[in-house]
């Protein structure tokens, strides 16, 4: 009979009272451990008995974890633990990351985003993250530590497939870095979910327009594409049709349909491989019309 | 596997309980400490049945740790009234009819305080996103969404 309550399964909650001692635990205990923020997947995944580590270490208390700096030529520090609450909440995220915000109030309800954080929806490494498309299209790049000291890791290059993600054992991401947006620059993240607000993504497509005299067109887009691939996808053809040609109707639909050509769809429950497809492409259209036209006005 | 002693406050009066990692918040609100007014629904963070005010934000409680609440302060739905007097929202949600089985009222209330004391005249779309993450399958969501409405009004 199906347990109409189940709890969690038994572990033992461990807290840290520094990185090298948290980075050397979760090495000692490789495989049976594992490091948690604000715990929003992590306690469902092991309810789920998706994951059955027996040790769960807590490091969102570590020094700097939780803070958010902003310095015009260094760009973002975002802290691991930083809820998506205080993202939202940010003054210097609402003026210079915008994106980022909107992105991440589109996450389930304003009591998990007390919790949740954008780099644990990183390290799940789940093709839906709704705030993954604008750490990439803002170019992140993880801080990490390690039991042999602190390493970078570009977030393009961080992703290696659904929960997998290039982070050694006995490693921790500390913080999110995003270099200063580019000047001028508008973005705008649309998702389809199976209601307007709070699902997951059914596919979410991020893009991000800027001037760049330098490009044929006068302008550089970025485009993410969530759910529709194993992996959270940049699509860089779609961004070089809108680089070289002038923009117009037409060729935001070459754009939109080379989104379509580069994404990876499955068949699941919340929608068709096909039908994921086709709305990659409305909704790359609309997003990068949407940017566009702030760009004009 | 390990047990934990932790101290919190909990709708202003100390609390002690004995509990193990993997126990959450919602838990130990109800089978330790006896206030049952937190419901279990999904516990997966998806229908807010279990929303709590924790350090002053809405949290859903099964996706909390109690072991994590070391010296925390708790305010749950017994909390609300005092001195026997109904917390306003509490007022009109009874007046608009915003109660049917009641099994969501808890989290819906929790969150609607934890609106009202950050912003305290939200607009009705402001009121409808704070609300998405509490689930009712009874009222249609109307009645709630008016009981709020009224009780930001009449504050």
């Amino acid at each position: 009979m199906t347990n109409a309550r189940p709890g969690l399964p038994e572990f033992d909650y461990i807290r840290p009272t520094g990185l090298d001692e948290a980075c050397r635990y979760l090495k000692e205990h490789a495989g049976q451990a594992r490091p948690f923020m604000g715990g929003t997947d992590t306690f469902v995944r092991l309810r789920d008995g998706v994951w059955h580590d027996t040790y769960l270490v807590d490091v969102k208390h570590l020094p700097g974890m939780r803070t958010i700096e902003f310095d015009a030529a260094q760009g973002l520090r975002l802290g691991a633990a930083a809820s998506m609450n205080q993202v939202i909440d940010d003054p210097a995220i609402a003026r210079h990351y915008p994106l980022l915000a909107e992105a991440a109030r589109s996450v389930a309800s304003f009591p998990l985003r007390t919790r949740a954080t954008v780099v644990g929806n990183l390290c799940n490494a789940s093709p839906a993250g709704d705030t993954t498309g604008a750490c990439l299209v803002f170019d992140g790049l993880l801080e990490v530590h390690g039991t042999g000291g602190g390493r970078s890791i570009p977030l393009r290059q961080f992703f290696l497939g659904p929960g997998k993600t290039a982070l050694a054992s006995g490693e921790i991401v500390t913080a999110l870095r995003l270099p200063p947006p580019p000047a001028g620059a508008f973005g705008h993240y649309l998702k389809l979910g199976r209601n307007a607000l709070s699902d997951l993504a059914i596919v979410g497509v991020t893009a991000l327009g800027y001037p760049d005299p330098s490009a044929g067109s006068g302008f550089r887009f970025r485009i993410a594409l969530a759910s529709v691939a194993p992996v959270p996808l940049l699509v860089e053809a779609a961004a070089e049709v809108l680089c070289r040609e002038p923009i117009n109707e037409t060729t935001i639909r070459a754009a939109a349909d080379a989104a379509m050509a580069a994404c990876n769809p499955i068949d699941d429950v919340r929608g068709g491989a096909e039908y994921r497809r086709r709305m990659v492409r409305n909704l790359v259209r609309q997003a990068v019309t949407d940017v566009w036209q702030r760009l004009l006005a | 596997m390990a047990q934990h002693t932790i101290q919190m406050t909990v709708n202003g009066e100390p609390a002690v309980a004995a509990v193990p990692s993997q126990m959450t918040l919602m838990e130990c609100l109800r089978e330790r400490l006896g206030l049952t007014g937190t419901k279990c629904g999904c516990a997966a963070g998806e229908c807010g049945a279990c929303t709590v005010i924790l350090d002053g934000e809405p949290v859903n409680s099964c996706m909390v740790l109690a072991v994590e609440c070391e010296g925390a302060s708790v305010r749950t739905v017994e909390g609300l009234s005092r001195s026997g007097k109904l917390d306003p929202l509490q007022a009109a949600m009874i007046t608009a009819g915003g109660v049917q089985c009641g099994f969501c009222t808890p989290g819906v209330l929790m969150t609607a305080r934890a609106l009202l004391d950050r912003n305290p005249h939200p607009t009705d779309a402001e009121i409808s996103e704070a609300l998405v993450g509490n689930l009712c399958r009874c009222t249609g969501y109307l009645p709630i969404l008016e009981a709020v409405r009224s009780a930001a009004t009449a504050s």
